[in-house]
């Protein structure tokens, strides 16, 4: 029988920006079996709506992670109103969908760059972040933030975007489109790269359903789960094409990011086209009694959050279930049977976020 | 606004595997399972999917009840008996990975197990 050897993966690695710990099992190169750890940094959010009024929480939603920021304080927004027969304006639910799918662009554009860094394209990876700055220069312009935005409100958002503004940026979008484009034929047909993701950490579509994959980690191996499909924020009123691929490996999953990005920016277009004027807002009056699943499809795939309130200013549960977390037994399942040298390359696979996980 | 449907089925703990078990024979993922402590019990949603139909499986627990693990049929279900157990001190029997205590690390044990005041320090 061939010696077993346990070497620690993490939590500090080049390829990590945020710490998850694995322990490989390897019988010579080969990773044989994975035991995962996290818990490094996790924050107790949901812990503080026993201490923030429901209509703080946005923020604290928001501040679950830093680069889907939005989506989570939309999708605890759409929450909090189908508890309390809220109806957001329809201008509202527009912008809310803009910005979902321009947080799904610098999400994409962010993983595209570290998953070349992963497999030391570093010229890529500057690649990659230098187009992504153009989107969070619009994320900026038309929020006031970055990053964490803080756009989102119970009753829809608190900022609306000019008519000039919103054509401004659907020509942004044409120049965004033809640096992506040359970026991901790079990506997607380039030998080296092609060498480095295909046919490594392969997730077949039987067990990438059964484990509990989402997001581009499920579509990728064939599973067709989009949750925009079921028509939230305005998705309902917009063409949306779902990406998948077949194979299942490293490279599917980057084949599915890059081509969303062309989804998102369609998406963006649509939306732009069909933005009815209005109001953004409605006064929010009462507090929340009763519960309600609500989910979203984050970059990185379905986000559900659980409330719960009792109609008191404060909620009972906020419980936030989010896709790094479920697709971490995807993860191991990838990384059995696979070589030591391409272990960076299948966690980074997964666009592993940890203060997500870490809510 | 578009509503999302769900249903909430309660159960008890003793039907909670074969209810587990029919949901996997029909095909349903597994979403999530989610504790949410009410009062002096605790309240454990197993919910599932399957092509956009989201149901759930409610059971009512105590933190003396020893809730049997679901990964057995839903292997990635570690995950979140593993949180369950290291954030609100519920007892899971039979995890296919058991981290006992350490998948979560808190400087209190079980934090989400107790209620906090306003003003006052976890």
């Amino acid at each position: 029988m061939t010696k077993q050897i346990i070497i620690p993966f993490g939590p500090q690695h080049p390829v990590l920006p945020e710490p998850i710990h694995l322990d490989l099992v390897l019988e010579d190169e080969r990773v044989v079996d994975v035991i995962p750890s996290i818990g490094y940094i996790h924050r107790g959010f949901e812990k503080l709506v026993e201490k923030r009024e429901f209509t703080e929480y946005v923020y604290i939603a928001e501040r679950t992670c830093g680069i889907c920021s939005f989506i989570h304080g939309m999708t605890y927004c759409q929450g909090i109103e189908k508890i309390m027969n809220i109806e957001v304006p329809e201008r509202a639910v527009f912008l809310r969908t803009v910005w979902s799918e321009y947080s799904r662009m610098h999400s994409h554009l962010l993983w595209l760059g570290l998953f070349a860094d992963s497999f030391g394209f570093e010229n890529l990876f500057m690649n990659a972040w230098r187009i992504r700055e153009r989107v969070l220069d619009v994320m900026e312009q038309t929020t006031g933030g970055r990053v964490i935005q803080g756009a989102c409100k119970i009753g829809g958002v608190r900022r609306d975007i000019s008519g000039e503004k919103l054509d401004e940026m659907k020509k942004g979008l044409d120049g965004i489109e033809k640096e992506i484009e040359g970026l991901t034929t790079v990506f997607l047909r380039d030998d080296s790269v092609r060498h480095r993701t295909k046919d490594v950490g392969v997730l077949s579509k039987e067990d990438a359903y059964h484990l509990g994959a989402v997001g581009p980690t499920a579509r990728a191996s064939g599973v067709d789960i989009d949750l925009r499909k079921t028509g939230y924020a305005a998705y309902g009123k917009l063409k949306l094409e779902t990406i998948t691929e077949s194979g299942g490996d490293c490279y599917a999953r980057c084949v599915v990011r890059s081509r969303e990005l062309f989804t998102s920016m369609d998406i963006i277009r649509q939306a732009i086209g069909k933005i009815p004027e209005g109001p953004i807002d409605v006064k929010v009056t009462g507090t929340p009694n009763g519960e309600y699943f609500t989910r979203a499809e984050q970059p990185r795939g379905e986000l559900v959050h659980y409330i719960k309130g009792n109609g008191t200013k404060f909620l009972v549960r906020s419980r936030i279930r989010t896709p790094t977390l479920t697709n971490i037994p995807p993860l191991i399942r990838m990384l059995q049977g696979c070589e030591l040298a391409d272990v960076p390359v299948i966690v980074l696979s997964i666009d592993p976020c940890i203060s997500c996980t870490e809510r | 606004m578009t509503t999302q449907e769900q249903t909430i089925i309660p159960i008890e703990v003793g039907k909670l595997f074969g209810g587990v078990e029919q949901f996997r024979n029909e095909g349903y993922r597994l979403v999530q399972i989610g504790c949410t402590k009410v009062g002096d019990v605790f309240e454990i949603n197993y919910s599932f999917d399957k092509d956009f139909v989201f149901k759930n499986l409610r059971i009512t627990v105590t933190a003396e009840t020893e809730v049997p693990s679901i990964s057995g049929m839903y292997w990635g279900a570690f995950v979140y008996e593993n949180e369950m157990h290291d954030l609100f001190g519920i007892q899971v029997r039979g995890m296919n990975i058991d981290f006992k205590g350490t998948f979560i690390r808190t400087a209190i044990q079980h934090p989400f197990g107790v209620s906090i005041s306003k003003g006052e320090k976890p």
